[in-house]
């Protein structure tokens, strides 16, 4: 209960949150929007989305999780590497088990 | 006038025959029984001031095993009901339809319902009190958590009676599920409780890893942690990291439901197979979140009733570590025969066999730990005993279904359900049972009885062995998995007969498990010391209830089994005799978790029947109740110094 006390607190304004919403809302909507009402090809499509996932992810850290205010190093760090383990393996992993659709097609 | 007579008539099921009418008419009577003795004995207001309110970590924990136990019962009934119909050739005691849905909530609640809800209620009830501190880190999203669970498996068992259950079974495949072919509510339940409930799991995933990595007494270094708190560990990072899988995989398929997008169907570009591949992602390391914690209860009874510290402590912990990264490196083992290839299947075949090197090296540990002990077999050590050779015959068969070739002879046949209830029953439900003799005393400070404990293992081991064992050969006959008959002369009668027999008799020891509860309440041997094994963890060192605030001031844990070298030493938990107590800062109740949660279930009820007003204003009121926590500002109170002084006189520790 006591180290509750120790995070730091913020005063004034929220901004950083603010703004991460609404660059998070606005990504979202543009994927929606790329999806739902442009007829780009879908490979175009699909990297473009992937970039903005990219952005979202960056905005999620640096605005709402402190990911630069931490004095926690030593748990970041690793944290870092195998959530990147587990992307990789799931994306890769994904896109290999399921070529096997374009060799059945 | 009839139009609407018809359609309640098939709302609620009451075109469906003698049994739904029977179960309507018993969930009625309960419902106005309870309600008609909580107002009698004017017990409405002690229920929500000590219960639905609370934010206390070892409350949270009973609640979660509470409504474990009696998901337990659900499922088991709807495992009883099944093994009946298939007792005998060409049985019509269950229809096609009935039976696929008995089968598909029978294993989503066992999973869901029962296994995960009973472990994270030994997170509540265990971890803080073996760390030595004072409540998890975020008590108030904590009760969130249990609320999300708690409403999710009302909403899930309501289709039992309202509307139809899931029928697609518990992995929910389409393209079977989609809307063409399986229109209604049912798996719209499944897709929205199991959403629910999954959101409240990450929330305990992140509230538990914080709890341990922040807010661990001073001296209880890493390595220093009792071994179920390691295992809670590991378990909270594969959550934290599997969960979001599932919460998008629900989500995408609810969207094809829902709104008639195309990401699984098998028209217009979906892909099914996609969505099994997704599933699985989740679902591999989903049977590692549900054994897991499960080793970290035996590793604690089999060091307590040995009388020994654990034997390989450092290697329990780096096998811990080996099979959660594994965990995430084999999902494609459940669909071999999706084809995708030798590669593929290879791969994941090895990385498969790779995980029993670290299990075998956990069980290794724990025969070692036994070696030249001084056994006890108490009940919660018997489970511990029982559950070796057990697992052991479900680790075994795994190792035989990854190798690719020869899955293609046993997926999806009685071999696989054999396997897959070894490992779940002998591992995770022995587990549980452990975890609840060992710490009964801990959570309502009287122990089970031994006597009725020794029954209740014996028949439930015998009972399953008999049901499950002469499954692997039905599997090798060719007795398929999901058929609610099968044909006279293939010589499947006799075998059948005697597995139903098995799970009778498991049905008996669970009776006699309930039994035990309700004659410790009244007639059980108080536990005063609050240490009645002997214990080595913290969690020994107080009262039995833990008084509100844990530990009146914070042990100083000076190693491994922090508790014995307490004992050891002659120390007393609260360190040297005269320091002074200082108020304890703790959260406050409060009611908005359950409002909250309430909201989370009419917007999912909305979206289970697509009725969207309700939905939108559930989703409306979930953010509102959110907002509302930011204003919140006088959250917390003092206990103080002379009520924590009365307490610790009266547990004898001044
Ligand atoms: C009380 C003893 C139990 C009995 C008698 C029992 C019996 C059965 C039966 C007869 C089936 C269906 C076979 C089929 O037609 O495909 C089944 C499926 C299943 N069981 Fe159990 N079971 C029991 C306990 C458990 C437990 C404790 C768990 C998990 C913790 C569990 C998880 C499952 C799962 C996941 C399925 C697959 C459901 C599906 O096909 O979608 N069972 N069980
Ligand atoms: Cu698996």
């Amino acid at each position: 209960m006591e180290s509750n006390h120790k995070f730091h607190q913020e005063k004034g304004f929220p901004w950083k949150h603010v703004v991460g919403l609404f660059l998070s809302l606005v990504l979202t909507a543009i994927a929606f929007w790329l999806a739902l009402a442009t007829n780009q090809p879908p490979a175009v499509i699909i990297t473009i989305i992937v970039v903005l996932g990219v952005g979202q992810l960056l905005v999620q850290l640096y605005m709402f999780m402190h990911f630069t205010e931490s004095d926690e190093k030593a748990w970041q760090v690793p944290t870092i590497y195998f959530a990147l383990f587990i992307a990789l393996t799931i994306v890769g992993g994904s896109i290999w088990i399921m070529t096997f659709k374009s060799l059945v097609a | 006038m009839s139009g609407i007579v018809n359609w309640a008539v098939h709302f609620f099921m009451l075109d469906e025959g003698p049994l739904i009418w029977l179960s309507d008419f018993l969930i009625g009577i309960a419902s106005v029984g309870i309600v008609v003795a909580l107002t009698y004995f004017k017990l409405w207001k002690w229920l929500w001031d000590n219960w639905l309110t609370t934010v206390d970590h070892k409350k949270i924990g009973i609640m979660y095993l509470i409504a474990a136990v009696l998901m337990l019962f659900r499922g088991g009934t709807d495992g009883l009901l099944m093994r009946t119909q298939l007792s005998w050739p060409n049985l019509h005691f269950l229809n096609a339809d009935h039976y696929d849905q008995i089968f598909t909530t029978h294993g989503t609640i066992m999973i869901l319902f029962m296994a995960m809800p009973a472990l994270i209620g030994f997170f509540n009830i265990a971890v803080p009190l073996q760390i030595g501190c004072r409540d998890v880190a975020f008590p108030y999203l904590n009760a969130i958590s249990f609320w999300l669970f708690f409403v999710a498996a009302m909403l899930f068992n309501l289709s039992f009676v309202v509307g139809g259950s899931p029928d697609g079974g518990w992995t929910s495949y389409p393209p079977y599920v989609e809307n063409a072919f399986d229109p209604g509510p049912g798996e719209n339940y499944f897709l929205v409780s199991l959403q629910i409930t999954g959101i409240g799991t990450i929330a305990t995933g992140v509230n538990f890893l914080l709890t341990i990595l922040r807010m661990r007494a001073p001296g209880m270094t890493l390595m220093r942690l009792p071994m179920f708190t390691w295992s809670v560990l590991i378990t909270s990072i594969i959550i934290v990291f599997a969960f979001p899988v599932l919460a998008v995989c629900l989500a995408l398929l609810l969207i094809d439901r829902d709104f008639g997008s195309h990401f699984f169907t098998i028209s217009a570009g979906g892909m099914p197979m996609q969505y099994v591949n997704l599933f699985w992602i989740w679902g591999h390391p989903e049977v590692y979140i549900v054994i897991l914690p499960a080793f970290g209860i035996f590793s604690e009874v089999v060091s307590t009733f040995s009388s020994k510290k654990l034997f390989g402590y450092s290697a329990m912990v780096v096998s811990m570590i080996a099979i959660a990264i594994l965990s995430f490196i084999v999902w494609v083992h459940h669909f071999f025969t999706m084809g995708a290839g030798p590669g593929v299947n290879s791969f994941f075949g090895v990385s498969t066999m790779a995980i029993a090197i670290p299990t075998g090296v956990k069980i290794f540990n724990w025969l070692f730990t036994m070696h030249k002990g001084r056994i006890e077999y108490k009940s919660a050590m018997l489970w511990a005993v029982g559950f070796i050779p057990n697992f052991l015959i479900g680790g075994l068969t795994g190792v035989m279904l990854a190798v690719p070739p020869a899955d293609y002879q046993y997926h999806n046949s009685y071999f696989l359900i054999a396997h897959f209830h070894y490992v779940l029953i002998g591992g995770t439900v022995f587990g549980v049972f452990a975890g609840l003799y060992y710490w009964w005393p801990k959570m309502f400070g009287v122990l089970l009885n031994e006597r009725l404990g020794r029954w209740h293992f014996w028949l439930f081991m015998i009972g399953f062995n008999i049901c499950f064992f002469p499954m692997y050969f039905l599997g090798f006959m060719g007795m398929q998995r999901r058929v609610y008959t099968y044909p006279a002369g293939y010589g499947w009668g006799v075998i059948n007969l005697i597995e139903t027999f098995g799970a009778v008799l498991m049905g008996i020891g669970f009776l006699v498990f309930v039994l035990n509860i309700l004659w410790s309440a009244r007639y059980g041997e108080r536990d005063v010391t609050g240490d009645p094994w002997n214990g080595r963890t913290l969690e020994w060192a107080t009262t039995s209830p833990a008084p509100h605030y844990n530990f009146a001031i914070i042990p100083q844990v000076k190693g491994r089994d922090a508790w014995w070298l307490m004992k050891q030493a002659g120390e007393s938990i609260n360190g040297p005799k005269g320091i002074p107590f200082k108020p304890i800062h703790m959260p406050n109740n409060s009611g908005r978790p359950i409002i909250m949660c309430a909201f989370f279930f009419i917007a999912g009820a909305g979206f289970v029947f697509q009725w969207w007003i309700p939905a939108i204003i559930g989703l409306i009121g979930v953010v509102v109740t959110m907002a509302l926590r930011s204003f919140e500002y006088n959250d917390h109170h003092y206990i103080p110094v002379d009520e924590i002084e009365e307490t610790e006189a009266a547990a004898g520790r001044l």
